[in-house]
């Protein structure tokens, strides 16, 4: 598989840079406490809980009463930051998103641990790739996709420093840190990681590192191709979208997720309301067979080759 | 102004301000045409109880961090809920007027960035106990004085998100919690037991860590010796089972499945006022 030159060697599972955020920001801010379904191990919080026994709140596994007692935290001053499996988080507690969080407005920080396929072999009940569809149809809710562990601990500390709720969408697949200048990170707005004028690559999570190789890739054929890091969905950066179409006149989006209601179709309602470009969309059809990782990324294009081989149908369609 | 605690002539008091609920919500739901008078009805002496005899709160200052906490799970209740934060301070009477007008503050079910007062967002049942666990739970955590009170209906025990917290505040022991289930024994379509039923509620109750009282949720003797009791007397969250009357107070609609969200025509409502003295 062809690597971006901005990769680095390393790669990390982003839930060690997810604790070692929290526990920091722990230590100065007594208001943060932890909510889990019996998960302290599966979101890397057990030297939160040694170092803040009494700031790990613990229900076992019931996701419904994790969220709504989260609610109730923020309502009792508390800054709470739940973190649960992805799949179980979003879609046991869907109701309790809406009315608890969402629509009563509090100040609950969502973490999904473990989202899209990072699961793999264990199947689509643990596949966590309808959250993005689902969670943008709450909109108070800030709706993010790090890429690598520095954004990662960026985005905690910004939805710490936030006042409102927040869903933070981790992965425990390893990922490349990308090694480029200048980086900053602010909620809701697109990282221009590479200039390009012929199609953009409107990538999130852990995809963003495959879409620079795809971008590198179709150098080499002579073609310029843009990429956003689109980290926040949810309150889309509309002017980077639109920009992309009126510059670039193609976009692909890749997610790790279902291929509708999510990045795809938040960039898809931005530009056919402001201008209307071809829109390839690569993600996931539906519910995932058996395989690992590895496997289900390559078979449904969630790699260099199959983003290349989308832009070039974005471009061909140009005009159209 | 802090509104606190039983005195000696708290049961006149809170009689006056039930009887002030009563009408003022069959008024609203009579000029709406909608509304769940029943629930309103089997619940608001335990609101006026609460409202006028056990909460420590200041109508000024909603936000005040150190505030007894009253969470209305029973959502649909708010000819109950409203009619008690009107009467305590929390908004003038006339807002009453524009119960589930469009656009008003007075929302079918109760919004918190609505109305000052409002715990938080119910209506969809088997919300407001979790909630009001996690506020029992952030007190436990700083040390905070405060007590969270929880009311649901009787029908609403059959979600399973009630029992999901009531093990954990079993298991926690967060004695400053005290849930109060409406028990009418009637829900939206039948009666409780004909549908789900729940006895033993008490057992059940006892079983999961609680210490479990049943009172007559209509008598202000006993709904104030059970609701003030203090914290520091227990070691366990609090379950109190308050036997009500579904429509209590109206002779008509007590007892009645088709009272839930029944709504009086001009007939009934002159006769339910008529009794209602």
């Amino acid at each position: 598989m062809p690597v971006a030159a901005a990769e680095t060697a390393l790669r990390l599972d982003c839930r060690v840079a997810w604790a070692e955020t929290l526990e920091s920001l722990a230590e100065a801010d007594e208001r943060i406490v932890v909510v889990v379904n019996d998960s302290v191990g599966s979101s890397n919080l057990g030297g939160f809980k040694q170092k803040f026994p009494d700031r790990t709140i613990n229900v076992g596994i019931a996701e419904q009463n994790m969220v709504g007692v989260a609610a109730g935290l923020a309502n009792g001053g508390r800054v709470p930051f739940v973190s649960a499996a992805s799949c179980f988080l979003t879609a046991r507690a869907m109701e309790q998103l809406k009315a608890d969080v969402a629509y009563a407005g509090f100040n609950v920080k969502l973490v999904g641990q473990s989202s899209g396929i990072a699961y793999g072999e264990l199947g689509a009940t643990h596949h966590s790739i309808e959250d993005f569809a689902w969670l943008r149809a709450l909109g108070p809710i800030t709706l993010i996709a790090p890429c690598d562990a520095w954004e990662t601990a960026e985005a905690i500390k910004w939805a710490a420093a936030h006042e409102g709720p927040v869903y933070l969408r981790l992965s425990r697949m390893k990922v490349p840190t990308l090694d480029l200048p200048g980086r900053s990170f602010t909620a809701g707005k697109a990282e221009l990681q590479r200039p390009g004028s012929d199609v953009t690559l409107i990538a999130n999570g852990t995809t963003v590192h495959l879409a620079l190789s795809a971008a590198e890739m179709l150098a080499g054929e002579g073609v310029s191709a843009r990429v956003l890091n689109m980290h926040t969905i949810t309150p889309l950066d509309t002017d980077a979208v639109i920009a992309a179409a009126r510059e670039t006149g193609a976009i692909v989006t890749v997610e790790e997720a279902l291929d509708r209601g999510g990045l795809g179709g938040a960039v898809a309602e931005c530009t056919s309301a402001s201008h209307p470009v071809p829109v390839q969309r690569v993600g996931f059809p539906g519910f995932m067979p058996t395989g690992s990782i590895e496997s289900l990324f390559k078979e449904f294009g969630l790699s260099p080759a199959g983003i290349a081989s989308a832009a070039r149908i974005a471009m061909r369609r140009k005009g159209n | 102004m802090s509104h606190a605690l039983k005195t000696d002539n708290s049961e006149g008091l809170i009689r006056d301000k039930a009887l002030w609920m009563r009408r003022r919500a069959l008024q609203m739901v009579f000029d709406k045409q909608l509304g769940h008078l029943g629930g309103d009805f089997s619940a608001i002496d335990i609101l006026a109880t609460l409202y006028f005899g056990v909460l420590r709160y200041d109508p000024a200052r909603p936000d005040w961090a150190d505030r007894d906490r009253f969470v209305m799970s029973k959502g649909h209740a708010t000819g109950a809920l409203y009619t008690a934060l009107s009467a305590a301070g929390y908004f003038p009477e006339d807002w009453l007027d524009t119960y589930m007008a469009h656009h008003s503050k007075l929302n079918g079910h109760p919004n918190r960035q609505y109305l000052p007062g409002v715990e938080t967002n119910t209506g969809p049942l088997g919300h407001g106990f979790p909630v009001a666990l996690g506020i029992a739970i952030a007190g436990q955590i700083t040390g905070a004085g405060y007590r969270t009170y929880v009311l649901t209906g009787d029908g609403e025990q059959q979600e399973g998100s009630n029992w999901e917290a009531a093990m954990t505040a079993g298991h926690r022991k967060v004695k400053n919690l005290t849930l109060i289930i409406d028990r009418n024994r009637l829900q939206q379509g039948a009666g409780t037991e004909e549908t789900a039923g729940l006895d033993p509620l008490d057992d059940k109750y006892r079983a999961f860590g609680w210490e479990v009282a049943e009172i007559s949720g209509h008598d202000y003797g006993q709904l104030l010796d059970t609701l003030g009791t203090p914290v520091g007397s227990r070691e366990k969250p609090l379950c109190v089972i308050a036997n009500t009357v579904k429509g209590k107070g109206v002779s008509f609609m007590e007892n009645l499945t088709k009272w839930h969200h029944g709504v009086p025509n001009a007939e009934q409502f002159a006769q339910a006022m008529k009794e209602l003295v």
